[in-house]
């Protein structure tokens, strides 16, 4: 009976989407403010249901109620309970049911936070929205129902895939979805802007925020799927260049080069068309990323479901929101001129190359990943594309775009001479440059000139992030949260580059065999298998061996990796050991058994990974301080009109 | 210099970075272009020589041959119309198994057996990797008497 409700309500938050959509289109159209109020209560009932409609799914999930087919098909009574909820998003249908969830979200969170937009723009962002709502609610209805009975049911269930028992991989789906569905929001206000003809630095300040957020729950959730690869595959890699992890990717750069377009629109007016486009491409890569996960066009760890009828539902979607996008940006884009001019050195050109650069990252990337999609659909043959060359076209636009970082940072508006910091950067470089060197040479031995390069480069970049913050404290000025966000993500970026730097340069791997009592030398350490042991998990039966690892006789560390067999779908599953400590990981997988007593095992050294997930982390948290500055919090041209109003709007928001 | 000088180099030098970096970035693309091959292909010489590309079939059963305590592996990939011997050194994937569709990455051997540096098995016993699934197909078609797993 639950879950009949829970389909009827997702009909019901469907058939909201439709006069959200309308009455927010139409209403803003021709002025009427009561078909304005009609859309944004159509988005709370639409989130409403929605939310109701989730919570049905994810209570069949608690009760065990293995007549849902879709429960039968991902969990199990022996499944721990936070798992039965992570469940929910375990597969195809109902992750696109969390993706409606979120989607709502974002959409009421508009709505809620808007009070400092004109109505007008208000309730167009919530019609475009709703029409994206609603487009993804057909989809589910119609191809991908997770309501659907089976009869008789299950006696129990298929299990949730044992991959997905892991508690980062239970908080990355919605993380990334957060990120990938929060780009329908800059979408929506780039088409509202475009139907409203007007484009100003007041429409900048209102995306940049929405922008923001989306790009750092993206940031957490590629962040967290690539920590969940390294210790849960086994294969202790961090990125594989693989079509899904390019697809959240692409999104990712597009968000990043949005981000900057929008500081340059906002503060000079400058940029206009391009960032229209920027936010419409960042929508259509996720559009694109879902279609290339849902309809098993691509070979990945993520194609789960493969149906063509899905595909082409998504495709069709993606062409009718990126055609008419397109459409209307070609119809409205003369009107977005701006006559503003720039000097060659200034700020404006920094991030001018910083957008060409990321563009033709993805572009790289996207060709890359979609050629072997392209020949296959055309009978060409088939082929894929092999990581080496998404490392080179990601690192050919990516080398100059670090070294123009530090620079930028710094350069004024309009003309930058760097007069007064010329010598300051300088300074920088060269310690940059000198610690890189020594660093690497005393720790690992230097043997890579392009790995010092890329140091010294991202050394550079964390000196002059913290130029700002530390000037301005010590003459005891103020700092706005948005230019302390903008040094502490830089600062984030160059912890990343080094992390991903050094582990790529400096790692050191090995598979061998060894046996209880033996012990193997690697990268300097030893490591010796003491035993091995049975371990019974809540629905998983295991192999443990203990493994210490020891330094010149002294032991540094004891680690278990298992071999597990999950009990309901007999996949065995890799639980690696790892010894972190800040400056280097010892990851041990166990392999296979090699017969008398003897297994295979994966052995490496890493040193600082850590860094690239830190790096990552820190890089978001980058974005939450630039959110929280005052001025996206205050009313356009509040405080000489309507100072009350002004400050309702800030306690609110 | 003149200004006007001055920009035209500017630009010459932006033309030829962009030139380069274009280059690089596709001579990387060509080169990592990895083509897809059946073990019927492979036996009737479609495969190239030189190159690395990757091959898809079934594991045959009872092919599996690994010495006691060695990582050394060898086993036979089979499209149900030619075999190919696949060697490989390492850890295999967690859902390698007898009678399981892989793909290896590698390059085939003066001996005539494929040398792998990459074997890879997904997701659980129901699936096959696209690929291999459609060479089966393929197979499949031509010869309507052989046998087929059921997928």
């Amino acid at each position: 009976m639950i879950i009949e409700l829970g389909h009827f309500a997702l009909i019901l938050a469907f058939c909201l989407t439709l006069p959200q959509a309308f009455f927010g289109l139409a209403g803003a159209a021709y002025r009427r403010p009561h078909w304005m109020a009609v859309a944004s209560r159509a988005v709370a009932g639409q989130f409403v249901f929605t939310a109701l409609s989730f919570g049905c799914l994810a209570y069949a999930f608690f009760q065990n109620d293995f007549s849902v087919l879709y429960v039968a098909q991902n969990s199990n009574s022996e499944l721990p309970t936070f798992y039965r909820f992570a469940a929910v998003w375990g597969a195809h249908e109902g992750s696109l049911l969390l993706w409606m969830l979120v989607l709502a979200l974002w959409s009421v969170a508009v709505a809620a936070l808007s009070n400092n937009m004109p109505q007008a723009m208000t309730s167009r962002v919530l019609g475009v929205l709703g029409l994206i709502s609603g487009g993804f609610a057909l989809f589910i209805l119609l191809t991908s129902s997770p309501f659907e009975r089976l009869w008789p049911a299950a006696a129990d269930g298929r299990d949730l895939n044992p991959l997905l028992q892991d508690p980062a991989l239970a908080i990355h789906p919605p993380m990334l979805y957060t990120g990938y569905v929060g780009f329908s929001v800059p979408f929506a206000f780039a088409v509202a802007a475009m139907l409203e003809g007007k484009l100003d630095s007041a429409w900048a300040r209102w995306v940049r925020p929405w922008t923001t957020v989306a790009w750092l729950f993206l940031t957490i959730g590629i962040a967290l799927g690539s920590w969940w690869a390294y210790y849960e595959l086994g294969w202790g890699g961090w990125w594989f260049w693989d079509s899904v992890e390019n697809a959240s990717f692409m999104p990712w750069l597009i968000g990043t080069a949005l981000i900057h377009s929008l500081a340059v629109t906002e503060k000079r007016g400058l940029f206009k068309s391009w960032t229209l486009l920027l936010s419409i491409a960042g929508f259509a890569l996720a559009l694109l990323g879902t279609f290339l996960v849902r309809s098993g066009v691509i070979e990945s760890v993520h194609a789960f479901a493969s149906d063509p009828g899905r595909g082409l539902f998504i495709l069709v979607f993606l062409a009718a929101c990126v055609g008419g996008a397109l459409g209307l940006y070609a119809w409205r884009a003369p009107l977005f001129k701006s006559n503003v001019g720039f000097a060659p050195v200034s700020r404006e050109s920094f991030l001018l190359l910083n957008n060409v650069l990321l563009v033709a990252a993805t572009g790289l990337i996207l060709l890359g990943t979609l050629y072997p999609v392209f020949l296959d659909a055309l009978n060409l043959g088939k082929i894929s594309v092999g990581p080496p060359y998404f490392t080179v076209a990601f690192l050919i636009p990516m080398l100059p775009l670090v070294f123009l970082l530090a620079p930028g940072m710094h350069a004024n508006w309009k003309k930058a001479s760097f007069d007064r910091k010329k010598t300051l950067l300088m300074m920088l470089a060269a310690a940059a440059l000198v610690l890189a060197v020594a660093v690497f040479w005393i720790a690992y031995d230097l043997h890579s000139v392009l790995a010092t390069v890329g140091i010294a480069a991202a050394l550079w970049v964390a000196f002059s992030a913290l130029v700002e913050p530390i000037e301005r404290l010590r003459k005891g000025h103020s700092l706005s949260a948005s230019t302390l966000g903008m040094c502490v993500a830089h600062f984030g970026l160059a912890m990343f580059i080094v992390g991903a730097t050094t582990v790529e340069s400096y790692k050191i791997e090995a598979d061998l065999s060894l046996r209880p009592g033996q012990t193997a030398q690697h990268a300097g350490f030893d490591f010796t298998m003491n035993s091995l042991r049975n371990v019974t998990g809540p629905n998983y039966d295991a192999i443990e061996s203990e493994i210490v690892i020891s330094r010149d006789g002294k032991q540094v560390a004891v680690v278990h990796p298992q071999k597990r067999t999950y009990r309901v779908q007999t996949n065995p599953m890799t639980e690696a050991g790892i010894d972190v400590r800040w400056n280097r990981d010892l990851f041990v997988a166990m392999g296979e058994p090699l017969g008398d007593g003897a297994w295979s095992l994966r052995l490496q050294y890493k040193p600082l990974i850590r860094f690239i997930w830190l790096g990552a982390l820190v890089i978001a948290l980058g974005g939450v301080i630039s959110v929280c500055d005052r001025r996206y919090r205050q009313r356009v041209g509040a405080t000489a009109a309507a100072p009350e109003g002004a400050a309702k709007t800030a306690s609110v928001s | 210099m003149t200004p006007r000088r001055r920009r035209m180099l500017l630009v010459g030098l932006i033309v030829l970075g962009v030139a380069s970096a274009a280059a690089f970035a596709l001579t990387a693309f060509q080169e990592n272009l990895l083509y897809f091959y059946s073990p019927s292909d492979v036996t009737e010489g479609k495969a190239p020589e030189n190159r690395v590309f990757r091959i898809g079939g079934m594991v045959t059963e009872g092919s599996f041959h690994r010495p006691t305590g060695s990582l050394e592996a060898r086993f036979v990939l089979t499209d149900y119309a030619h075999n190919v011997t696949v060697r490989y050194s390492g850890v295999l994937p967690d859902l390698f198994r007898e009678g399981q569709g892989v793909v290896a990455r590698g390059r085939m051997n003066s001996d005539g057996t494929f040398v792998a540096d990459e074997v890879l098995a997904k997701h659980d016993e129901n699936y096959m990797p696209p690929d291999v699934a459609d060479t089966l197909r393929k197979q499949h078609d031509k010869r309507v008497t052989t046998p087929i797993p059921a997928n």
